[in-house]
């Protein structure tokens, strides 16, 4: 108890070494020990073991961005490829070997020169967990959820990402069993890069929407 | 049979579960109810969450819609072109035929 309190009130303004906290988005201290006596007692039942439970934290652990960004780099060199994508994200995704079984429905947007498109879940913090791993702490956040709806170019400006004023944006509130993925515009410049080099360029926060995909190095 | 088609104009219910003193669980954000949009996407049949998220069936299953409204509509204080929108995932009894 003393712990959890010195913990919460602890005053952390100038410490460059105060753990990162989402103001009071962290599990409390009373889901910490629910989950634990939970977890403890279907393990202890036989529901599954714990080494199912470690294994279920590794596979998770090992989705990143880097999964949908081959997803991306082979719709992008690839027609094809990118209309399966787009009407079959899990089908699109097997035929890399990306397996999405037992993960939510995933649906594919394309952002085009007309029309940008920005992920959000203002219920939650739904996220195509399957194909970009664990979502970064500020798209759960109070304030990315509640603004990403109502001034979506504001926070993509905050981002560093300034669009054309005629480009409409399009917020993605995924609110139900669909999660929602990117497909960022191929940066101009990139005709000879191969499909492995293409998919360096795409970035998580460009499968999010609050960025691009990156530009090439120039050639020097 | 979905009760809506891609194009079809449609209101949210504005109805707030939340006020009836029961525990309720409700996907439909309050930012859109009341609200008019119009169906992009039918996105299959899911089990209703309503009941789902306390250990029920989820029976009968729910039509899912891409709804998109226009941004500028849900916000009008926001910083929105008009031309912006805002889609949302919304189950069919949350919705209405609109004339």
């Amino acid at each position: 108890m003393t712990d959890r309190h010195h913990h919460h009130d602890h005053v952390h303004a100038g410490d460059p070494h105060a753990p990162i906290s989402d103001h009071g988005r962290e599990p409390s201290f009373d889901y910490l020990v629910l989950e634990r006596a939970v977890r403890e007692l279907l393990i202890g039942k036989g529901v599954f073991t714990a080494d199912e439970w470690r294994r279920q934290i590794e596979l998770m652990d090992s989705r990143n961005p880097a999964v949908g960004a081959r997803l991306v780099a082979r719709a992008w060199v690839d027609p094809a490829f990118k209309q399966r994508l787009l009407a079959d994200p899990k089908g699109a995704a097997a035929e890399l070997g990306i397996d999405t079984t037992n993960t939510p429905e995933v649906a594919v947007v394309e952002n085009t020169p007309d029309r940008h498109h920005l992920i959000t879940c203002t219920l939650c913090s739904c996220y195509p967990k399957a194909i970009l791993g664990i979502p970064p702490a500020w798209y759960k956040s109070d304030t990315y959820r509640a603004r990403a709806v109502k001034d979506p170019r504001g926070v993509l400006r905050e981002f560093g990402t300034e669009l054309a004023p005629d480009v409409e944006i399009r917020v993605m509130d995924s609110t139900a069993d669909l999660r929602y993925l990117v497909l960022p515009m191929r940066p101009p410049g990139t005709e000879s890069l191969s499909e492995a080099e293409l998919a360096r360029l795409v970035t998580r926060d460009s499968m999010i929407g609050v960025a691009v995909a990156r530009a090439p190095e120039p050639v020097r | 049979m979905s009760r809506f088609s891609p194009g079809d104009a449609v209101r949210v219910r504005n109805d707030w579960p939340e006020t009836s003193g029961r525990r309720v669980h409700i996907r439909t954000p309050h930012f859109v109810r009341g609200r008019e949009g119009v169906v992009e996407r039918v996105l299959g049949t899911y089990p209703n969450p309503e009941s789902l998220a306390f250990g029920q069936p989820g029976l009968p299953p729910q039509t899912l819609y891409q709804v998109r409204f226009a941004q500028a509509a849900l916000f009008p204080d926001g910083t929105g072109n008009a031309r912006d929108t805002l889609t949302a995932d919304l189950y069919e009894h949350w919705l209405e035929a609109h004339p």
